[in-house]
């Protein structure tokens, strides 16, 4: 079986459905952290990535293990669509020995190389340089993976965002910019942030492709990302993608989301809930049958809440770790 | 012994490593077919070519944050930034990434990267003439290296760039023309061993980076005037090697610490306070500081003259502690 959309993209069943599979494992998984930070599971500040799947989940399908992603504070959807266990993330936000990074870091510190994973960050920014320097790195290795950096509206006004696009424009770096537009940085407004009418139009300023996509589309996320990462793999430098997208809970859990954005805003945007429509895509295109999904669906749901109770479950870290690793 | 100058020993140490692995790359504004603002690369491009000598645009911050990418994916690179103040920019990179990312990965990641910089007042003017040591030492996974010889000028930069973990290396303008011994073939020098570069039995001088040269000079000085001074170089000041120190004085029972960096938190109240906590019963008089004063660095030779160290005063701060 095979899906169209609008674009001349086409996949098989396999793959149709593993781009469902990541978004459902990202938007359970979420909701576990939800409900664990209402229970005063999570001892820190969590950043949901709900409403945003679709863009971790297109990019994420065309990477292996040996590519490396940067992420951001808003990480954890970054994290599952590129291989990490969801009980090591999670085991991870609850400050968990178990978790990826033995409770160090919580939500903003998940990192996994097993998997190409090197971190969600707290500070905004780094990721466009960290990403262009794994690009970096494969140059001189003579080998073609490829960096990749997520971040927001509000990192593409970082200056990290002016001095990593254009040393990876001028060294044709192996890099795939990924911008999250979810229109708010924290609560800034991007279009009172900036008078850029378009993010992925600054691209052209650094000398390569940007492109602008509907982040909630996964297709065209998807479709984008391919040639974004083929046309990196193939040495022929980056490109900026810029993904329209929303998130629908507040800035973080337990923050007062009212005073800059409408409810009618946030309702319209639900509406639009990406796996609502990929779902429906699928099926009206005979893709996958209702009872497939939901089977897929119970599956799923059932790895998040295993992945949950195997996080509370898990031990506190021995104090007297604390300071191992810091140097070599 | 063949002589070298402090620059063409350290030149000498990246070009072995750079030879020895192809993952080592070098950074910076005009490193390339230049060859370096201090001479630090010249010959290599012809050697190895622009992806391991990147002449960079003037984004200091950003092929910091590059390099540290790098560094974690299992490149080695070496970040020539010229003048330490132009560091500074790339600060937020060095504390919150580099410096932690092994850390905060529980040891998933390591950063081997060298960020060397030129360091100290030599006419150079408040946006050129920055010490800074502190800083680097306050920050945990940091190593800080300041080397005063040539001969550990090169042992200490394969030290550095061998090492899986971030090294902050420090080379003071002052010190780049200084011609000394170097060893012949491989030479490494450990970090966290500090060197007594004159032996002596009434005071312990610690200097820092240049200030260990005045120091030297001050101990002729004092030796004219029957007092033997101890001068140690640290050589790293993350780690110290209090031992070498607390040994020293445990002889001499006098400390004066000499650093042309600020006295507030700097290097030296860490090493009076480690002294005072682990020796204290072996001290005769209170840790004396000589620090630069507490302004930015000035520009002309007289106002430059009156706020570093020298050996005249580094002399007179002696004598003084000899009475205490």
């Amino acid at each position: 079986m095979l899906i169209k959309n609008d674009t001349d993209l086409v996949l098989t069943k396999e793959q149709a459905v593993k781009l469902l599979r990541t978004m459902l494992l990202i938007r359970y998984c979420e909701e576990q952290v939800v409900k664990s930070y209402a229970r005063g599971d999570i001892p820190g500040g969590v950043h949901m990535y709900i409403g945003e799947e679709a863009v971790a989940t297109g990019v994420c399908a065309h990477l292996r293990d040996d590519d490396a992603v940067f992420s951001t504070h808003r990480g954890h959807g970054h994290a599952i669509a590129k291989g990490m266990k969801p009980e090591k993330i999670i085991a991870e936000v609850m400050g968990k020995a178990t978790g990826c990074s033995g409770g160090r870091g919580g939500s903003m510190h998940l990192f996994d190389p097993s998997v190409g994973f090197y971190g969600t960050s707290g500070i905004v920014g780094p990721s466009i340089l960290l990403a262009s320097g794994a690009g970096y790195a494969a140059q001189l290795a003579k080998n073609d993976r490829v960096g990749v950096a997520f971040f927001g509206d509000g990192g593409s006004n970082n200056g990290a965002f002016h001095e990593g696009l254009n040393m990876a424009g001028a060294w044709q770096l192996p890099v795939i910019f990924v911008c999250e537009n979810n229109m708010y940085a924290t609560e800034v407004p991007f279009s009172y942030a900036s008078k850029s009418p378009s993010i992925a139009g600054r691209a052209q300023g650094y000398g390569f492709p940007g492109v602008e996509v509907d982040g909630n589309n996964v297709l065209a996320v998807y479709q984008a990302a391919g040639e974004a990462v083929s046309r990196a793999r193939s040495g022929n430098g980056p490109t900026l993608i810029e993904c329209h997208t929303y998130r629908t809970r507040a800035h973080s859990e337990g923050m007062r989301d009212t005073g800059y954005r409408t409810q009618a805003e946030v309702e319209a945007w639900k509406a639009r809930d990406p796996i609502k429509w990929y779902k429906a895509t699928l099926m009206a295109d005979g893709t996958a049958t209702q009872e497939e999904i939901d089977a897929l669906e119970a599956a799923i749901q059932k790895t998040a809440e295993e992945a949950a109770n195997f996080a509370r479950q898990s031990p506190m870290p021995d104090p007297t770790t604390v300071t191992n690793y810091l140097f070599s | 012994m063949r002589e070298l100058t402090f620059t063409d020993a350290a030149r000498e140490g990246l070009a072995e490593e750079m030879a020895r692995d192809d993952m080592i790359f070098v950074v910076g504004e005009g490193i390339g077919a230049r060859g370096g603002n201090f001479n630090t690369t010249v010959g290599l491009y012809d050697l190895y070519g622009e992806k391991r000598l990147r002449d960079t645009p003037i984004s200091e911050r950003g092929f910091t944050g590059l390099c540290t990418g790098a560094a974690v994916l299992g490149a080695r690179p070496v970040i020539d930034f010229m003048f330490l103040d132009f560091e500074l920019d790339a600060l937020g990179e060095i504390i919150n990434q580099m410096s932690r990312l092994r850390w905060m990965s529980n040891g998933q990641v390591k950063v081997p990267i060298v960020l060397r910089g030129g360091v100290g007042l030599a006419s150079t003017g408040p946006h050129h003439s920055a010490n800074l040591f502190s800083i680097f030492m306050h920050l945990p996974g940091l190593h800080v290296v300041t080397p005063v010889f040539p001969a550990d000028a090169k042992g200490l930069l394969k030290t550095s760039i061998r090492t899986d973990d971030p090294v902050i290396f420090l080379e003071h303008k002052k010190l780049m023309k200084l011609k000394g011994p170097v060893p012949d073939g491989e030479h490494l020098v450990p970090f966290g061993q500090a060197s007594v570069v004159r032996q002596g039995k009434d005071l312990t001088i610690v200097g820092i980076s240049f200030t260990v040269i005045e120091a030297l000079n001050a101990a002729n000085l004092l030796e004219k005037e029957g007092i033997s001074a101890e001068v140690i170089d640290p050589r790293t000041l993350a780690p110290l090697d209090l031992a070498t120190i607390l040994e020293s004085v445990s002889k001499t029972h006098r400390l004066l610490v000499v650093d042309e960096d600020f006295s507030p938190c700097g290097a030296g109240a860490e090493i009076a306070a480690q002294v005072m906590e682990q020796g204290f019963y072996e001290l005769d008089a209170p840790v004396r500081r000589l620090n630069g004063a507490f302004v930015p660095g000035p520009y002309s030779p007289p106002l430059e003259a009156a706020v570093i160290p020298s050996a005249q005063s580094i002399a007179k701060a002696a004598q003084a502690l000899m009475v205490e």
